[in-house]
């Protein structure tokens, strides 16, 4: 159990900071990227804004080494879900697509 | 042996401890916990239990007889709901988890009593919403909502029995959560990790697939209902979605679910072969680590649901590879469980039929898991009643069989009566004649061609569905013999002794019914899993706690 005392201002500075990401997320979507460029740019800023809520939000910054582990290995789960998702997507059209 | 058994001081014990309604609806107490979600799951049992006869009455006759075809799929449909998500999913962990899993390693209650009570009012609260849902009209998606019938084109109601599920997987997460937890910080001294009975190991195993898992359920539900209110264009390929995608989301949950339905079950039967044949448990690592790779390898197998979906021909076979070694674990579990048996003091009590009715069931299950696995045979048999015959042959000989043995071997420590042991082996009997006559009939037909979600069908099959409702009717019978002499025996039953089977584990080193507390003194545990004294030792256990309880 962490004991960290998180000042308010490191709060205040990530809440910023994600709303910052939400415009951009906004203006974004505006624009269009050539190709696979929308999607990449999309949830590269989701993750960044995941990454600030995990670590400030959720403490995880602060806590000990059994919550980092636990933390990777949702991460590895959810690895699992996309990779075995895309072994059906990427492959789906090898033998022809119609 | 006396020496590390203090002395009761009174026969006070969790029932009697307080009165009232109150007390039960604001309990902390894991054990009234477990007797709460005891009573809701029967409730929901017994519902689930009167769509399946719904079910088997129209099929007794080739026509569509008795139910109309949309009635008919709202039937099958909430059969299927009410049974998976609210008396499969929760029976074991929560009534049995909740009750053993801290007296079993000698802690006073969970980690977190007050968010174990706050989970059976979620599951009430879901529970509530999904009957609302079926009162309204009911829903006729199948319990696995497939788009994009469920998102466009059915007409019932998928959303509020959707968010009914939604909302009972945090039940299910907070259970999980609280098991870890326990387990992790909360073993009495000497409880090591490999001192662990394997009913912990189970649970523990259990609880990782139902953290890891529940969640995506919760987003696939949210998501279909998203489709179905806004069309945001997720699984629909009009608007760049895929159809496919749900069946990819739902079956990443739905298929480890089924292990978070079997493998508590496993962890009865562990305890109930070894004690019952009062030998150490054969391979007790490879058991327990067994557990931990089904829970695994349950994550990567689900794919073989969608071998028929469009999905493509190269994940299908790595799915249909990865299928087969999800087999290992589960077959490591069954030899050690057959090894056990021998050269053992084998008692053929009640809780013993059924885990011996668990290992001939789960094993047609799983072997025919395998045929489902392989490619070829899947295609043929698909969406016919071979697959309804294979997954209740998991699900009910497996889950049900060990839900039943459990129940039936911890009644007396449950109740603090035990029940009468005639009726107990006589209903076990039953059950298993009955769920065999419902059931193998199924696969003859399925593999024939009859096909599953038909409420009429081509009359040469009728002689297998006569069978099957003939057994089904055995079976109705076979399940309420037990609620009637278990609820009978609360009143009127032999009281129980602290330890009637004369075991060594710590559950059994308390009073019948135990004190709100567990236990009057931390438990030092100084003995290996299934280490078994003598029997005349054992026995002194049993007697020591009755006598200090009626001198009191």
């Amino acid at each position: 159990m962490s004991e960290h005392i998180v000042p308010v201002k490191v709060y205040i500075s990530i809440f910023l900071a994600l709303m910052v990401g939400t415009a951009v997320t906004v203006l974004a979507a505006f624009q269009n990227f050539p190709g696979a460029l929308n999607v990449i740019v999309a949830m590269t800023i989701a993750v960044v804004k995941a990454t600030l809520v995990v670590l400030y939000f959720m403490h995880v910054r602060y806590s000990a080494r059994l919550i980092w582990v636990i933390v990777a290995s949702a991460l590895f789960w959810m690895g699992i879900l996309f990779a075995l998702t895309f072994s059906d997507y990427w492959t789906r059209c090898w033998l022809g697509c119609t | 042996m006396e020496e590390f058994i203090p002395p009761l001081p009174s026969r006070i014990n969790y029932i009697n401890a307080e009165y009232g309604l109150k007390s039960w609806l604001l309990t902390r107490d894991h054990k009234r916990i477990a007797l709460l979600y005891l009573g809701s799951i029967t409730f929901f049992f017994f519902i689930g239990g009167v769509y399946a006869m719904l079910i088997r009455l129209e099929l007794l006759t080739p026509q569509g007889d008795l139910l109309q075809s949309t009635t008919y799929n709202k039937v099958f449909t909430q059969h299927g709901i009410i049974m998976v998500f609210f008396f499969l999913i929760p029976s074991i962990p929560a009534t049995l988890g909740n009750f053993l899993v801290p007296m079993m390693i000698g802690a006073k209650d969970l980690a977190f009593p007050r968010i174990n009570l706050l989970s059976w009012y979620i599951y009430m609260l879901g529970g509530g919403v999904t009957i609302y849902a079926l009162l309204a009209g009911g829903v006729d998606t199948g319990w696995t909502f497939y788009t994009p019938f469920s998102t466009t084109f059915s007409n019932s109601y998928v959303v509020a029995t959707g968010l009914g599920i939604f909302i009972n997987g945090f039940s299910s997460i907070l259970t999980g959560l609280n098991f870890i937890v326990t387990i992790h910080t909360m073993r009495a001294p000497g409880m090591t990790w490999f001192r662990l009975p394997l009913f912990i190991w189970a649970h523990y195993a259990t609880s990782l697939v139902m953290i890891l898992g529940t969640p995506v359920i919760a987003i696939t539900i949210l998501l279909l209902a998203f489709e179905r209110l806004a069309h945001i264009g997720i699984f629909d390929p009009a608007v760049g979605g895929d159809p496919v995608l749900f069946q990819h989301l739902f079956w990443f949950y739905s298929h480890p679910a089924v292990y978070i339905m079997i493998l508590p079950s496993m962890g009865v039967v562990s305890e109930l072969i070894a004690n019952f044949s009062r030998k150490n448990i054969f391979g007790y690592s490879f058991v327990a680590f067994s557990s931990l790779a089904i829970a695994v390898f349950g994550f990567l197998v689900w794919g073989h649901h969608l071998f028929v979906s469009s999905q493509s021909l190269y994940a299908g076979m790595i799915f249909s590879f990865l299928s087969f070694a999800v087999a290992v674990p589960s077959a490591i579990k069954v030899f050690n469980w057959t090894a056990t048996l021998y050269k053992g003091s084998i008692s053929f009590d009640t809780p013993m039929l059924y885990a011996l009715g668990f290992i001939g069931l789960f094993t047609i299950g799983g072997m025919t898991g395998l045929f489902l696995a392989t490619l070829g045979v899947n295609v043929h048999v698909t969406d016919t009643y071979f697959i309804v015959a294979h997954f209740h042959y998991i699900m009910v000989g497996g889950a049900i069989f060990g839900y039943l043995g459990g129940l039936h071997y911890w009644w007396p420590k449950i109740s603090g009566r035990m029940y009468p042991d005639g009726w107990g082996r006589f209903s076990a009997l039953l059950i298993f004649a009955g769920f065999n006559l419902t059931f193998f009939p199924q696969f003859v037909a399925g593999y024939l061609g009859m096909p599953r979600r038909y409420h009429a069908y081509p009359p040469e099959f009728q002689v297998f569905n006569v069978l099957s409702t003939a057994g089904a009717s055995i079976l109705a019978v076979g399940y309420l013999i037990p609620a009637v002499y278990l609820v009978w025996s609360m009143r009127y039953g032999k009281v129980a002794p602290g330890n009637p089977w004369h075991l060594p584990g710590l559950e059994w080193r308390t009073q019948s019914p135990p004190p709100t507390e567990n236990f009057d003194y931390t438990p030092v545990v100084t003995w290996e899993a299934y280490e078994f004294a003598p029997p005349e030792e054992m026995e002194v256990v049993g007697k020591y706690h009755d006598q200090t309880a009626e001198k009191v």
